[in-house]
């Protein structure tokens, strides 16, 4: 077997391996010089990217890859003596699993090329690496796996890491404390996903997701495990009424590192889409638990740019935005799952809905990166985050500007941006849907739009400021770092439907079509 | 009823928890109640997996080919040890913030508003 072979059979592996490997190897590696520290973390990093593409281009041109660990052979899922049930761990990587994974990979290169210089000023920065590798493992766990305790496992890597991460700059106390309520939060957050996996044993000796969505009764316990999943993985993902935690963590966490817990939510969102529509699918009421989603969606849209208008630090007021961003996909997700049930539906408005929420998951991991990575260009040079004492930088940082314009325009859902493709397909499969959710939801890209003009206007228009007189653009990496992104949103944005529909509609089918899940990894049984 | 003791252990251990995290303004205490409900849902993975004259699966001891999954004790154990990485964790933000701020106390730890 060939080098080549043994990483395409045993990618899903590696892809939790390489990086986890490599985070509880930094401070040995650190002791050896900071260059080859860097140099160790870029590596696993760039090498744990390529295994994803590389699982990436499998998933979607040969279907469903799964991986049983321990097994004789890895896509043995249901060995001959055990009954009928899969007792190995199993990840079962399907489109929607590969389209989280592309994501992941390319947020994790850039965000980590951008903390090479962003980070080089503050010492022990051991810590600070392995627990962004931990993040990555986290996340690359949780959207790959295919066993719903290890769902948990990883979720808890991602908490943990996180909340190290969040607090890693002390900041006189401040980012511990935001570092607290995440994590009170999130393990409280995760017991209750804890005690919905217990209700899925106890009532159907299972594990595995697919397991359980072929069991799947929707008896009272069902109900209850349901009510748990949501809370909890709407919770981790920021969603109004949940959203308390998300503007704490995201101003006080460094902001290379912020960049990335945007994508860590979103692992959780897909969570909370894997439950409903493979775990749940048809079997639940799908109309109510849908509306649920919508309102959720749109009660983010709503609160989230409402309190961002007034905000005065930049990156809260970018935190804020993000709430906002993530009740469009919940919205979009949420339409397609209320006509789930309803073929005609949803081949007439319920699958754009659905693409539309997915693709925003892109986009947004991709523009809300950027943004924040500029703000922390800006907190980098200046030392400040307080859109009162800035002014002028534009004179100074002309490429910061730059990015931050293509940012901001994605975010408002300008054309030719990325944001564009993906709040167009909301708003047209939304309006036949359901009018006023459209409106609503225009109505908060405009705010947006107002919310952002008013921080470009006082962070880079003006006379040059006497105390930024000399203030300097970004070093190198960090602006490669963003220019990773920009390219992705101006690419994506000019060139939507390639993308849609080589990766956001096979994931969107994958995460609609239950009995296709549980048929690649139970076979025909 | 008696059989069902264990359960109603977990919903009341449920209940203590998570009032203990609700009302209490000390982050220690807030802790104890996280490590309360973490309790309730480890005794609820074993008192799934007990069955009455069960037999453990260690091959030597194996008097018949029916033995007992020994999956729900391989949850709850792999649950604690998170459960310690939590604490531990939680314990440091303690520390950190009564050198910092003063105090343990949650409504004076609050800095960060808007």
């Amino acid at each position: 077997m060939t080098i080549a072979d043994f990483i395409i059979t045993n990618a899903p592996a590696l892809l939790v391996a390489i990086p986890l490997f490599a985070a509880f190897t930094i401070p040995l590696v650190g002791r050896i010089s900071t260059a080859a520290r860097n140099l160790w973390v870029m590596g696993a990093m760039l090498a744990a990217a390529a295994v994803a593409f590389i699982l990436a281009f499998t998933v979607f041109t040969s279907g469903t890859v799964i991986y049983v660990f321990g097994a004789s052979a890895v896509n043995l899922a249901v060995p001959l003596d055990s009954g009928g049930i899969p007792i190995r761990i199993i990840f079962t990587v399907d489109a929607m699993s590969a389209f989280m994974d592309i994501i992941c990979a390319i947020s994790g290169v850039s965000v980590l090329l951008y903390s090479l210089s962003s980070e080089s000023r503050n010492s022990s920065l051991e810590g600070y690496y392995a627990l962004f590798l931990l993040m990555i493992t986290g996340v690359f766990g949780m959207v790959s796996t295919g066993d719903f305790f290890n769902f948990f496992v990883f979720l808890e890597i991602l908490s943990l890491a996180s909340a190290g991460i969040i607090a890693y700059r002390i900041d006189g106390g401040l980012a511990v404390e935001a570092a607290l309520k995440y994590f009170v939060l999130s393990t409280l957050g995760a017991i209750f996903i804890l005690f919905a996996i217990g209700i899925f044993y106890g009532q159907y000796d299972a594990l595995n997701i697919a397991m359980i969505a072929q069991r799947m009764q929707y008896t009272m316990l069902d109900k209850i495990a349901l009510v748990l999943l949501v809370a909890a993985l709407a919770m981790k993902c920021g969603a109004v009424p949940m959203h308390f935690w998300t503007p704490d963590a995201y101003s006080m966490a460094p902001s290379s590192a912020t960049a990335f817990l945007v994508v860590a939510s979103q692992a959780s969102l897909y969570g909370l889409f894997r439950v409903l529509f493979t775990m749940y699918n048809v079997t639940m009421n799908c109309i109510t638990i849908g509306w649920i989603i919508i309102i959720l969606g749109v009660l983010s849209m709503v609160v989230g740019v409402t309190m961002a208008i007034p905000q005065k630090d930049v990156k809260r007021l970018m935190a804020y935005h993000a709430i906002s961003q993530t009740g469009y996909m919940l919205l979009g997700v949420g339409v397609g799952l209320a006509v789930l049930g309803n073929v005609a539906l949803t081949n007439a408005f319920g699958f754009t809905a659905m693409e539309g929420g997915i693709f925003h998951i892109f986009n947004h991991a991709m523009y809300k990166g950027l943004l924040f990575l500029t703000a922390g260009v800006i907190f980098y040079r200046i030392g400040t985050r307080d859109l009162n004492k800035m002014g002028g930088l534009g004179h100074n940082m002309k490429y910061t500007m730059i990015f931050f314009i293509i940012g901001a325009l994605a975010i408002a859902g300008i054309p030719p941006f990325n944001g564009f493709a993906s709040k167009l397909m909301i708003y047209e499969s939304v309006y036949i849907f359901n009018p006023i959710l459209a409106i609503i939801a225009m109505v908060v890209s405009i705010l947006t739009l107002a919310s952002f003009v008013k921080v470009f206007h006082s962070i880079f228009m003006g006379p040059k400021l006497p105390e930024y007189a000399d203030v300097k653009e970004a070093p190198l990496p960090m602006l490669l770092g963003m220019g990773i992104l920009a390219a992705i949103v101006i690419l994506v944005g000019l060139f939507p439907q390639p993308v849609v529909d080589g990766f956001v509609a096979p994931a969107a089918h994958a995460l609609a079509n239950q009995s296709g899940y549980i048929f690649s990894v139970l076979g025909g049984a | 009823m008696l059989w069902n003791l264990p359960f109603i252990t977990v919903v009341v251990l449920t209940f203590i928890g998570i009032i203990t995290v609700l009302l209490k303004k000390n982050i220690i205490k807030i802790l104890l109640g996280i490590n309360i409900l973490e309790s309730a849902v480890n005794l609820f993975l074993v008192s799934l997996g007990y069955r009455e004259g069960g037999v453990a699966p260690i091959f030597t001891l194996a008097p018949s080919n029916l033995m007992v999954l020994p999956t729900p004790q391989a949850l709850t154990l792999t649950s604690i040890v998170i459960g310690v990485a939590t604490s531990a964790l939680v314990l440091s933000f303690a520390m950190v913030l009564k050198k910092k701020y003063g105090t343990v106390d949650i409504d004076k730890i609050r800095r960060l508003q808007g």
